[in-house]
């Protein structure tokens, strides 16, 4: 099933040459498995970048690397300017209030309400949020946003695939980030409810100007939300341009990606 | 050739999985006394551990008080001692069964509860999650848990035992026409600060060894959704084990101070 809806135009190039994410000769290994042998890349403001490879290639791999749920083998990342592997904890903390991260699973959790869920990243990040006493106001916004205000109550047991989703992503952007790290935004979701995603991910990305890394096998989602693609495959980026680009190669290997 | 081969690699998993334990262990003691503390989330697991296994406690001590009673009643008689059963009964409850019990009752309630609510996060990215917001999960989730089971152990003995007692004093009071304040003074009367002091103490030991245990198991639980009940049940075998581990060093200690 084709995603054609394109309510909010996509930008046909970024909008700043101002360097988000930069990544160099990144490496890791699990014990013999080596995952990323020398990983490269750069997202640019404003930009949507997609990394689309197979399972097991090291795409989370890497966008855990880059928030520092990893530690990397070898390598450098920059993160909006600064060298992860040089910051102690509470500055990797203040960085990471910077990022949004959307989880495979959506990752809530379980025992809090959807309120409570949205409140966690504010109450750890509380100088973002100084003078500010009723989050409320901000956690309905984020909730407005993806459509779900009715349920703030609501356990995450009693919400659908697709609601769970979205109450993720409203948690990702409760912070006001400047960088959305998506993992696998649509895996596990029927194409309406992944349609449904990928809309709410550009109107997010419009209102607020994020940057985007999105990490998926979903040809549908690379299509209509990239504007530059990499293709990772045996651990590092082996092609890069846009999708219509990679659509017309002949380099096999690409063409495996796009094949239904 | 291939049982001592098995054998050698039991043997080095085994004293791998104690060194991982230990470096668990002393993780918790650097964190525990490290500001920001997490009253709120202490209070809450507090509660949890409390509300979670007093009814079984209740029900378990009450149980034990009455087999106990009515199974040595029939040897006191015969011996002509029945006088004594209070004292025989209290001082075996108080410093032995009581806290066994009720901690190995615990094990299998909190132990496995830590494992399996631990394990589950971490296969859904709550624990990442967690991270990528700012807090510092071992933390939020682990210090407080073995904190909570630290602390809350010692009051449920205490209750366990004052239930086994009043199980106890009803058989007397059926069988022995013994009126519940003189079996309680004669309880009383038996009993020193020698007997309370080290079976207190030894129940904060069982409630850190339960909360270790538990947290461990579910900290570290391997990818995929059988990994959760794996570490359920292995926090319940581990714990199970290491209390009476405990309970022997605690007896042991206590007897070298009774002699002196």
């Amino acid at each position: 099933m084709k995603i054609e809806d394109k309510t909010v135009p996509i930008r046909e190039a970024p909008t700043s040459e101002e360097i988000v994410i930069k990544i160099k000769d990144l490496r890791k290994c699990f014990g013999d498995n080596e995952v990323l042998k020398g990983f490269n890349m750069v997202l640019r403001k404003g930009e949507n970048l997609v990394v689309m490879g197979k399972s097991g290639s090291g795409k989370s791999v890497m966008i855990k690397c880059l928030v520092g749920l990893m530690a990397p083998d070898s390598g450098i990342i920059e993160v909006l300017g600064k060298n992860i592997d040089q910051l102690d904890q509470m500055e990797l903390d203040e960085l990471r209030s910077d990022i949004g991260f959307l989880f495979q699973g959506s990752a809530l959790y379980d025992s809090m309400t959807v309120r409570e869920n949205l409140e966690f990243p504010m109450r750890r990040h509380r100088k973002k949020f100084e003078g500010i006493t009723d989050t409320l106001p901000l956690v309905k916004e984020a909730l407005e946003n993806v459509g779900l205000a009715h349920t703030m109550d609501l356990m995450p047991s009693e919400l659908s695939g697709g609601m769970k989703r979205r109450v993720a992503l409203a948690r990702a952007i409760i912070l006001k980030p400047k960088l959305i790290l998506y993992d696998e935004p649509t895996s596990g979701l029927d194409p309406i409810t992944s349609k449904e995603i990928i809309e709410l991910m550009r109107n997010i990305q419009h209102k607020y100007g994020t940057s985007a890394l999105i990490i998926t096998h979903d040809v549908d989602c690379a299509r209509v939300i990239s504007e530059r693609m990499i293709l990772l495959v045996d651990g590092i980026n082996y092609a890069e341009g846009t999708f219509t680009e990679l659509i017309g190669s002949q380099d096999p290997k690409v063409n495996a990606f796009f094949k239904k | 050739m291939e049982v001592d081969f098995n054998m050698v690699q039991r043997t080095k998993q085994f004293f791998e999985e104690i060194g991982d334990l230990s470096h668990f262990a002393a993780r918790f003691f650097k964190q525990a006394v490290n500001s920001p503390f997490e009253f709120k989330e202490l209070l809450r697991q507090c509660y949890q551990v409390g509300n979670r296994s007093l009814l079984l406690v209740v029900t378990t001590g009450f149980i034990i008080g009455l087999v106990l009673t009515l199974q040595t009643r029939p040897t006191l008689i015969e011996f002509g001692a029945v006088s004594w059963m209070p004292n025989m009964v209290g001082i075996s409850i108080v410093r032995e069964v009581g806290p066994v019990i009720t901690a190995l009752i615990c094990s299998g309630k909190i132990a496995s509860g830590f494992g399996a609510e631990l394990g589950s996060m971490k296969v859904t990215e709550q624990i990442d999650a967690m991270e990528v917001s700012g807090t510092n999960p071992f933390k939020y989730l682990v210090v407080t848990r073995i904190l909570a089971a630290t602390l809350m152990l010692p009051l449920l003995v205490i209750f366990g035992d004052l239930i086994a007692l009043y199980g106890s004093s009803l058989v007397e009071f059926f069988k022995g026409n013994v009126s519940f304040r003189l079996y309680f003074n004669k309880v009383f009367e038996a009993l020193s600060f020698g007997d309370l002091i080290p079976a207190t103490i030894k129940s904060f030991f069982f409630g850190f060894v339960i909360g270790l245990t538990g947290c461990y198991k579910g900290y570290k639980t391997g990818r995929g959704t059988a990994g959760v009940g794996i570490a359920a049940n292995t926090a319940v075998v581990m714990a199970s084990l290491l209390l009476f581990v405990v309970d022997f060093i605690a007896v042991f200690v206590s007897d070298i101070f009774y002699e002196l």
